[in-house]
């Protein structure tokens, strides 16, 4: 019967699975998942919500489609960060793990979605704002942003310094 | 059948009229009538191993979790609290299937049920409606779905008012939260699971949709809730969900890690504690249990 194997783990698949599964770039997504996805969840739930208080958790003036997309936004982060960590864990059991390549990814990861938020959640969609009853919110814009792309320089800059050497033709897929 | 008639404020409630009672002792009927079976079951288990110690202990605590929430103070003050109200969802909604659904009751009755039996369950779960019901797309629209017709509708009074309606809403409330739970991490056999990516972005959607209506009821309470009462509620809702949710979501990730161990020398070793069965990935350290049987044709691997 063959739709018995068509969910969870086929065999085809199975098989693809087993070879070496490009240890680079898995090293790469995690890493820039579980930056992306830290940034997002925990960075703004522990510092700004919790510690400063800076942000709320609805401050009722937010319109549907940004609370909309920042439930999913903050649902994926969620789910971003837990693979990341499981992305990791399979490539450490499938051989060494490039550190400092991961270590990038992360920068990468969370520079990334740190400009994102300061750019399109904060100022775009208007979702919040970095800090509430100031006068000179730019200065905060300015170094949210400023901070997220030198990470994000930081993260792109050691990726491009750990990039495995060349091998033309095996990644092709 | 029931003693009232009339729509009755939220907060003034006779809590103490015989339907509410009879719905309260129903559910604690049916609570130890589950228990009980569970106990047969596991005395009647056929195979080389007892029934794990850790399945029953999780399915107790899935047990526990439906009966603090429909049995007792926290189902009694939920009905003048919507905090109390949200807190017993959580443990009737969320965390008891997903305690119950990691307790591997169809693996128990597959294993416990003469083998004709067990085999007519296995058809019955085969059939189109059961596998339809048990998709996470459809289970989670029947959950997250069924939670927002309920706040944001004239159900929420009605469920005040009507110890048929709130039994009735319990009880949608707790076979979906099973649902979705068995069919996104369950440790059932399941020949027809979703793919794992399917899985994990049903979850991502399911887990927005909670945090949405959190929001939205805490700036909307439902109709005869007061304003700082829905407030606490919605948190409440909010942080229990999220946490519950990454539970669901590393748990998901799991069943893809193991379902997808490299071949190798660990590998071999995990394959002699259990045999590989393809139609259950999540489950594989705990598949030595499933009868190859009693699973029917079709099930077997390759």
């Amino acid at each position: 019967m063959t739709t018995a194997h068509d969910a969870g783990a086929p065999p085809a698949r199975r098989s693809r699975r087993d070879g070496p599964a490009d240890p680079g770039r898995r090293t790469v997504l995690a890493g820039v998942l579980l930056g992306a996805g830290a940034a997002a969840s925990l960075v703004d739930l522990l510092v700004f919500h919790l510690a400063l208080q800076w942000h709320h958790f609805y401050d009722r003036s937010t319109p549907a489609v940004s609370i909309t997309s920042d439930a999913l936004l903050h649902a994926a982060a969620w789910t971003a960060s837990v693979w990341g960590v499981f992305l990791l864990l399979d490539v450490r059991r499938r051989g060494p793990v490039p550190w400092r390549r991961w270590t990038g990814a992360v920068l990468a990861g969370v520079g990334g979605f740190q400009l994102f938020d300061g750019v399109v959640d904060h100022k775009l969609l208007r979702l919040h704002q970095v800090r509430y009853d100031v006068t000179a919110l730019w200065v905060y814009d300015a170094a949210w942003i400023g901070s997220a792309v030198l990470v994000l320089l930081a993260g792109l800059v050691v990726l491009r310094r750990t990039r495995p050497a060349r091998t033309p033709g095996r990644r092709a897929g | 059948m029931g003693d009232h008639h009339g729509a009755v404020p939220a907060g003034a409630l006779d809590v103490a009229g015989a339907g509410w009672a009879a719905v309260e002792l129903g559910a604690l009927a049916v609570v130890l009538l589950v228990w009980a079976l569970h106990g047969a079951g596991r005395r009647w288990v056929r195979g080389r191993a007892p029934w794990p110690a850790a399945r029953t202990a999780l399915f107790a605590g899935g047990l526990l979790c439906v009966a603090a929430a429909l049995v007792g103070p926290l189902a009694r003050a939920a009905h003048g609290s919507f905090t109390a109200h949200m807190g017993a969802h959580l443990l009737l909604g969320m965390l008891g299937p997903l305690l119950l659904a990691l307790g591997a009751p169809v693996t128990l009755a597959l294993r416990a049920l003469p083998v004709r039996r067990a085999r007519a369950l296995t058809r019955l779960l085969r059939t189109p409606p059961v596998r339809v019901l048990a998709h996470p797309a459809v289970a989670a629209l029947l959950a997250g779905g069924g939670a927002w017709v309920l706040y944001t509708t004239a159900l929420f009074p009605a469920m005040h008012a009507s110890p048929w309606v709130h039994a009735a809403v319990h009880a949608h409330v707790l076979a979906s939260g099973y649902l979705l739970a068995a069919s996104l991490v369950g440790v059932d056999p399941d020949p027809h699971r979703a793919p794992v990516a399917v899985r994990a972005g049903v979850l991502v959607v399911y887990v927005a949709a909670h945090a949405l209506l959190a929001k939205h009821l805490y700036a909307v309470p439902p109709p005869g809730v007061d304003a700082r009462d829905a407030e606490v509620g919605a948190q409440l809702m909010a942080h229990g969900g999220d946490v519950v949710d990454l539970a669901l979501a590393v748990l998901v990730a799991l069943g893809w890690y193991r379902a997808t161990a490299p071949r190798g020398r660990a590998a071999r070793r995990r394959r002699t504690v259990a045999g590989r069965v393809p139609t259950c990935p999540t489950a594989a350290p705990l598949r030595a249990s499933t009868p190859p049987r009693a699973a029917g044709p079709g099930a077997r691997p390759t």
